[in-house]
């Protein structure tokens, strides 16, 4: 069936106008514990611009956010905090691994050390690097944008991706003594509340 | 400067004259003394006493399987004088099951984080001590990681967290 179209009007679905608004106005919440925040900073700057990709907005506010750029290493002590920002992110929202440590624990494979963020958070797009420069992490935000322009949904369904997460499941057998205090945890005690079907 | 202060060899005499026994060594021109557990207390109130007024630092070595080494925990503390250009260095060894000494921080409040942190990191236990919590790893911590016979790469308390889905938020 052909259809008229006046001038100047375009017909598109509302998913990828969805995507289209969101990929384009990116506000990124910087989880910068390391070199990386540097680059991280560097690539926000004037000379590099992250204005013209439309995510120069840091916000140091997860409920502003909704990319979450993990840079530099992340302890032991601080995953607790760096779920917590996570979930307390809106939806739609991704998150970057950037740089060496917050991808796989780089140098740093000590006991203190998280080896690799996506043992414990979802993660979109990782960048190598140690530290990576900020042409990398802009690609980075390019690929992501891609990424979300061509999965992504008004509703959101391109998040249910409960089967891939379960594969990275992390190696919490092999703990030996430590003993979690379940009752100041705060993620535990979400997960008691709303236990997973 | 005051010139009336009395020198550190003045101090040693008098230490070593009221606590025979002590083991005092010097090596380019810094003293150390060696004092066993049940004076070290005292041997401290002592020095602090006599013009040893700031605690630089408390730490400690793991000397398992150290060479020759006799005693496993080998405690520092690092004395200094804010009056006149002296310094001293304390020693005092423990050993298992129960590393413990005194604390010193009624001697000097600058001792409170540095005993907190040689529990952290070795274990040691500072009889005295008014809130001996641990400073740099979580709570939830068990181990002491600086102890040489816990392992590098830790016991796998690095991975025991909840894993975040997308579902979860």
């Amino acid at each position: 069936m052909a259809l008229e179209l006046p001038e100047n009007v375009v017909v598109s679905r509302l998913d990828e106008l969805a995507s289209w608004c969101r990929k384009n106005s990116l506000w990124p919440m910087p989880f910068a514990t390391a070199c990386c925040g540097i680059e991280l900073m560097a690539t926000g700057a004037a000379k590099h611009d992250l204005a013209r990709f439309g995510a120069e907005v840091f916000r140091f506010s997860p409920r502003q956010c909704d990319l979450m750029i993990v840079a530099g290493r992340v302890a032991m002590k601080m995953l607790p905090v760096l779920q917590r920002i996570w979930l307390q992110m809106h939806e739609p929202k991704w998150c970057i691994s950037m740089g060496a440590c917050a991808s796989t624990g780089g140098v740093f494979d000590t006991y203190a050390v998280v080896q690799g963020i996506d043992r414990f958070i979802p993660v979109d797009m990782y960048v190598p690097g140690c530290p990576p420069r900020p042409e990398q992490l802009i690609q980075a935000i390019i690929d992501l944008q891609d990424k979300i322009q061509r999965e992504g949904t008004i509703t959101g369904r391109e998040f249910d991706t409960r089967e891939r997460q379960l594969r990275k499941r992390a190696l919490v057998e092999a703990v030996g003594p430590l003993s979690i205090d379940a009752a100041r945890n705060p993620v535990i005690q979400r997960e008691l509340r709303f236990p997973r079907t | 400067m005051t010139t009336d202060q009395p020198s550190t060899a003045d101090i040693l005499d008098t230490l070593v004259a009221r606590f025979p026994g002590l083991e005092t060594s010097a090596y380019r021109g810094q003293t150390r003394i060696v004092v066993g557990e049940p004076a070290s207390l005292e041997v401290l109130s002592f020095l602090a006493a006599a013009g040893f007024d700031l605690l630089v630092d408390v730490t400690c070595v793991d000397y398992l399987e150290y060479r020759g080494a006799t005693r496993r925990y080998g405690l520092v503390y690092l004395l200094a004088s804010t009056v006149t250009p002296r310094r001293l260095t304390v020693r005092v060894f423990v050993d298992d099951p129960e590393p413990t000494v005194r604390s010193v921080v009624g001697v000097w409040r600058s001792a409170d984080w540095l005993e907190r942190e040689v529990w952290d990191m070795f274990g040691i236990h500072f009889i005295g001590h008014p809130d001996l919590r641990r400073l740099m790893m979580p709570e939830q911590f068990t181990a002491h990681p600086l102890r040489k016979d816990y392992p590098l790469q830790g016991r796998g308390e690095r991975h025991n967290f909840p894993v975040l889905t997308r579902e979860d938020g």
